[in-house]
């Protein structure tokens, strides 16, 4: 019978059939950070638990850690020095890989996972993190899961899952111009719904979709579990190979002949059928920005604060007057021209090279208007130092951007570094939710070229002015 | 972990919808390698008058002296939205919430109310708005009646339903996955669960191993 990708990999890993109606799924990788990884770790020795394979168990250092240049151990984020020794002293203590704050492969654990190899087609990982789903971009079946079931992987090297439904986007036709991955998993959202995906894990499909290069179909999962689906991935084709070739624990030798026969097995048989299928036009994404306090609040930048729909619930009704209430805007006001306050080019979403490449194109000879804080924060200390060889960095520098080390930095406030009280910030993250980057700021989400367009213009701007 | 068969309480309406891990606990509350210490933080956004104050904002509905108490909440789609924190789950059970009823769930804090012993219970969105319109009459008062053993909710006038039985009043049954139903129910360990299938997995591994070498 014909099979989804998904169907595949969950048979690959089904260890058994649980009375219940789960069932129990093997898991061939766990990568934790300090942020909720400590706790898991703490949590478990505390159960005098085994962590059962270490070796294939990874933590890096990125949500606590400072992004400023000279960092160490100590952080702004209140008591988060406490998470960085924790994590330390546990990932030692359970002979785990660490990534730490000072090591050269350091970094936002979604960017450093594809990009040392970790990650692989047809494999389940895990992390207790909820944007792991960005790493299904390298036809992964990766989710994000809570300290809990961590533990349990940790100490079963499996998971007791229900199994998804299936859903199909295709994202037909070519990409317009000054239109990214970030665009389309944004114009995605605000058709269907921040709830659109729940239950479903998603498989991204269509000629946008295999155009993209790897880059960018990480950045297009991230935000799958902001249209709240289970997780989001990519069938593995030669450039997900192309990809993982050399790359630091990818596999070397015969075993990488092996594995390359295994992945390009991986893709939805012609048959095969899914729960549900969702059809976008590419012809009609411009690029996107959101206006409101949930991802579903995205529209063309060229376009106008939304009105209420006249057939909106009283739920809906108030969730948009919160929104325009938060964000200081009313319905009818065009997005382009609205003054910022600061810019950020950063986050497990958009801050790998291609990202950096984009928006340099678009800073390059330009400076970025008086009175915005713009500042870029490389996703990992590998892309900071690639960035850095190709001149990168001085053209943000030249611009008039921060130039910072690898970390979640601003993309989530915990107390210590954010943007100012009511701040109008444009950024490359992905959630606008409130007070998620400093108290009460205003984000408004979009791809990094748009970014760096609207931190010249001192407002909100149409990348395409300035490609 | 805490058994989950039948609880009556106060509940409380929330129904925004989306209302995302970030609302329930803001990173800056999560200040300990712990699962505990998270009550005081639980909604701190809404709850307090200042970002970092403790001065309870009266607009907020669990500060009102009706909703003292509260060990239920009735939500809007999407409860538990954004990030993966249990801190979000920690917080709302300290805090003292046993049940939390909406038309939809992020989905892996869904499973984090599971693995600590908090009830989430999907209903439609009308019948969400039907228990809090009951239950607004007067919250300490008509308080809901959460059967996990037979799978329904309803509303129990304290005062006048004395004697009566919970499910005479208005109710509606709701379903849950029997593997969800029996975590709660036994209050069971997922590991000690697993672990009991240890063999098993030991043989897949095995396999497993030999099938993809370059993932063992
Ligand atoms: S960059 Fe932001 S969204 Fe990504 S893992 Fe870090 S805090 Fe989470």
């Amino acid at each position: 019978m014909d099979r989804t990708l998904f169907e595949k990999i969950w048979q690959h890993h089904l260890v058994e059939k649980l009375d219940d109606g789960a069932a129990l799924i093997y898991i061939d990788r766990v990568f934790l950070h300090e942020r909720t990884g400590s706790i898991a770790l703490k949590s478990l020795a505390a159960d005098q638990r085994p962590v059962v394979s270490p070796e294939h168990v990874f933590c890096t250092m990125d949500h606590i850690v400072d992004t400023l240049v000279g960092r160490g151990d100590n952080t702004q984020v209140p008591s988060g020095k406490n998470f960085i020794l924790a994590t330390r002293e546990a990932c030692i203590d359970a002979k785990i890989k660490l990534f730490d704050v000072t090591d050269p492969q350091q970094g936002i654990v979604h960017v450093v996972s594809p990009e040392l190899g970790i990650v692989q087609p047809g494999a389940t990982l895990v992390c207790p993190d909820s944007h792991t789903c960005s790493q299904g971009a390298l036809g992964a079946l990766a989710w994000g899961i809570g300290s809990s079931e961590a533990e349990h992987a940790l100490a079963t090297k499996t998971l007791r899952v229900s199994k998804p439904k299936t859903m199909k986007v295709n994202f037909n036709g070519e990409l317009g111009f000054g239109v990214s991955a970030k665009d389309m998993i944004l114009y995605l959202i605000a058709a269907y719904g921040a709830a659109g995906g729940a239950g479903y894990v998603i498989e991204f499909c269509g000629e946008a979709v295999t155009g993209l290069d790897i880059e960018a179909r990480l950045t297009l999962c991230n935000m799958a579990v902001e249209f709240s689906a289970f997780t989001g991935l990519v069938a593995p084709d030669d450039k997900a190979i192309e990809y993982l070739k050399g790359r630091e624990y990818a596999p070397k030798g015969a075993l990488w002949t092996q594995a390359v026969t295994f992945w390009q097995s991986l893709f939805t048989d012609e048959h095969a059928q899914f729960d549900k299928v969702i059809d976008i036009d590419c012809a009609g994404i411009g690029p996107t920005i959101t206006w409101g306090n949930s991802p579903q609040h995205a529209c063309a930048v060229d376009a106008s604060v939304p009105h209420i729909d006249k057939n909106a619930t009283e739920n809906q009704r108030k969730a948009m007057q919160r929104a325009y209430e938060y964000m200081g805007l009313s319905p009818g006001t065009p997005l382009k021209g609205l003054p910022i306050g600061a810019a950020f080019i950063g986050s497990c979403t958009n801050s790998r090279l291609s990202d950096l490449r984009l928006a340099a194109k678009v800073l390059t000879g330009r400076k970025v208007a008086p009175g915005v804080n713009a500042i870029c924060v490389p996703g990992s200390t590998t892309v900071k130092r690639q960035a850095e060889a190709e001149g990168l960095d001085k053209i943000f520098i030249d611009a008039g951007f921060e130039w910072r080390e690898a970390g979640c930095s601003m993309c989530f406030f915990a107390g210590g570094e954010s943007f100012a009280y009511r701040q109008r910030v444009v950024t490359s993250t992905n959630r606008n939710f409130e007070s998620r980057q400093g108290p009460e700021t205003r984000s408004h989400l979009a791809s990094p070229a748009t970014v760096a367009a609207c931190a010249i213009a001192g407002c909100i701007a149409d990348v395409r002015e300035y490609l | 972990m805490e058994k989950f068969t039948v609880h009556q309480g106060v509940a409380a309406p929330m129904l925004q919808i989306n209302i995302d891990t970030d609302a329930i606990i803001p990173s800056r509350e999560m200040k300990l390698v712990s699962k505990q210490g998270l009550g005081e933080g639980l909604f701190a956004g809404w709850r307090y008058t200042l970002p970092n104050g403790r001065e309870p904002s009266p607009d907020f509905v669990l500060n009102q002296a009706q909703y003292e108490g509260t060990s239920i909440l009735l939500a809007g789609d999407n409860f538990g939205c954004g990030s993966s924190r249990e801190h979000a789950v920690w917080a709302l059970k300290e805090y003292g919430i046993k049940a939390i009823f909406a038309s939809g769930f992020g989905s892996i804090f869904y499973h984090n109310c599971i693995r600590n012993g908090i009830l989430p219970v999907v209903l439609q969105n009308d019948q969400v708005l039907v228990l809090a319109k009951q239950v607004q009459r007067d919250p300490q008062v008509c308080q809901l009646n959460v059967n996990l053993v037979d799978c329904y909710v309803s509303v129990l006038d304290t005062k006048n339903d004395k004697g009566k039985d919970a499910n005479e009043g208005l109710s509606f049954p709701f379903s849950i996955l029997p593997a969800q139903q029996a975590m709660l129910l036994e209050g069971l360990d997922g590991i000690a669960l697993t672990l009991k299938s240890k063999s098993k997995i030991e043989n897949f591994k095995h396999t497993y191993q030999a099938q993809y070498p370059w993932l063992a």
